[in-house]
């Protein structure tokens, strides 16, 4: 398996060799930042073009295909477009807190995205309580949502800001206690440790019962958690416009709308890290030419392509499932996911502790 | 390392926000219309301000998850040492969960997880 700290250290030597000691951290860090920008936005731009295909597939339509090869211009195109309309200036809104908001999305969307193990040692922040900055710098971004909602000014941004809120606290919840189960498993939070320690089977396949039904309420948790699919009732569009991006215009709408696919991402490859491998390739006991070959197969193609199928699902719902009430939007979350999740956290602390897990 | 890792990436958020909001400010068109910095509404002159106080049931839902998250904090660290502690540690935290089981089941009976 490639280990890329080869190329991050030898990176890190021609610079030493190069710059004086004092600049080659500073560079570093900028190096890391620009690395950091063109991958967020790269991730931005794919999942986007592959919402509209998918989109466009489910709906019997061909989707963006006229500007570049198969239209994966477009996308950059829209980018173009937005980057260059107005910013409309609105006179009621609490000017400071509006403009904050984008901020504190991105930066929550950010550091999650940073923490995710792309590939054997490539990954930015690796903290040895992962999964728990995981889920604290991921709540950010609720606040920033509550304050965009709030500070417009506009009723029906306030309404999708609330609706927004309530829902995201409430499958937070799940989310928490469906990693929670893996960690009892797992024994460790730190990303890294989670994916070495799957090399001799993933966890969905390790755990079976406890951990496939945390692998259900993640998912149907971390779809809610995202805004999107059945669980899009905050900006649900036929009853409040764009919910608590109303009022923004241009980049500043744009902030939201990256954030919002990048943060489904986010969720996918989390997913894959804790349920389905990380980067590990697919090994069965006992048949070890098939997994010599797994092995040659690079390790940022196996996290991709999981995470790209995981994608996919998430997308499936919401072309399958119709939009929730709020009501029921969280009766779901607290008469059933959270007791099935309580209950499925002490069945993994029993399939621990009596060593029932393979 | 890490923390410095974590300035770094904080700092990348607030450029790519910043630098792109300045170009965007610096190459977008800009018309002025009185009509335009209205609110988004039905089309007619919008009535009150919309900073008033909201339902109360988002409220209820928000203490409840205080609650569970606070929990969920107190069981991580067991989490990571289940499996050292086996039997024993499980029969300690089983308290600890049963007491907020019951707290769920004694809202849910007061029926504050109904949505009114």
């Amino acid at each position: 398996m490639f280990d890329f700290k080869v190329v991050t250290e030898w990176i890190d030597e021609g610079l030493r060799n190069l710059l004086p000691a004092s600049l080659v951290n500073i560079t570093e860090c900028v190096l890391i930042g620009i690395c950091l920008l063109v991958a967020y936005a790269l991730f931005a731009l794919a999942l986007i073009y592959a919402e509209r295909k998918v989109c466009a597939a489910f709906q019997c339509r061909l989707g963006p295909n006229r500007v570049g090869p198969w239209g994966t211009i477009q996308v950059v195109c829209d980018m173009i477009k937005m980057l260059i309309k107005e910013i409309i200036e609105i006179k009621h809104v609490d000017r400071y807190l509006f403009n904050l908001a984008p901020y504190i999305v991105i930066i929550s969307s950010l550091l999650a995205f940073s923490c995710i193990p792309f590939a054997k040692g490539l990954e930015i922040l690796d903290f040895n309580v992962g999964i728990f900055f995981l889920i604290a710098v991921s709540s950010i971004g609720i606040v920033g949502i509550l304050l965009a909602g709030w500070a417009s000014n506009n009723k029906y941004s306030l309404i999708g800001a609330m609706r927004s809120g309530a829902q995201m606290i409430s499958y937070e919840l799940s989310i928490g206690l469906s990693m929670l189960t893996m960690v009892v498993l797992a024994g460790s939070m730190q990303l890294s440790t989670i994916v070495e320690s799957q090399a001799d089977g993933w966890f969905i396949f390790k755990g079976h019962i406890p951990a496939f039904i945390a692998f259900v309420v993640y998912l149907i948790a971390g779809t809610a958690e995202t805004n999107r699919g059945p669980f899009d009732l905050p900006e649900a569009e036929s009853e409040l416009t764009a919910g608590y991006h109303t009022e923004y215009s241009g980049m500043h709408f744009g902030f939201f709308y990256v954030a919002e696919f990048v943060n489904m991402f986010i969720v996918a490859a989390v997913a894959t890290t804790i349920f389905w491998g990380g980067w590990m390739p697919l090994h069965i006991p006992g048949w070890d030419s098939f997994n010599a070959i797994m092995d040659y197969i690079p390790s940022l193609i196996w996290f991709l392509g999981k995470s790209a199928v995981m994608v996919f699902i998430i997308m499936w719902f919401k072309w399958t499932f119709p939009r929730l009430r709020i009501d029921q939007l969280l009766r779901l979350e607290w008469k059933y996911l959270l007791p099935i999740n309580l209950c499925n956290l002490l069945l993994m602390v029993v399939v621990v502790a009596f060593n029932l897990h393979f | 390392m890490n923390l410095t890792l974590m300035v770094v990436v904080i700092i990348t958020a607030m450029a790519l926000v910043g630098i792109a909001l300045g170009i965007a400010r610096i190459i977008s068109p800009r018309t002025f219309n009185r009509q335009k910095g209205e609110a988004y509404e039905c089309g007619i002159p919008t009535r009150g301000g919309s900073w008033m106080q909201f339902k109360a049931g988002y409220y209820l839902f928000a203490i409840l998850f205080l609650m569970f998250d606070v929990e969920a904090v107190f069981l991580f660290p067991w989490a990571v040492t289940v499996q050292d502690m086996g039997v024993d540690g499980l029969v300690n935290v089983l308290f600890f969960l049963v007491i907020l089981i019951l707290g769920l089941a004694y809202a849910w009976k007061k029926g504050a997880l109904e949505w009114k």
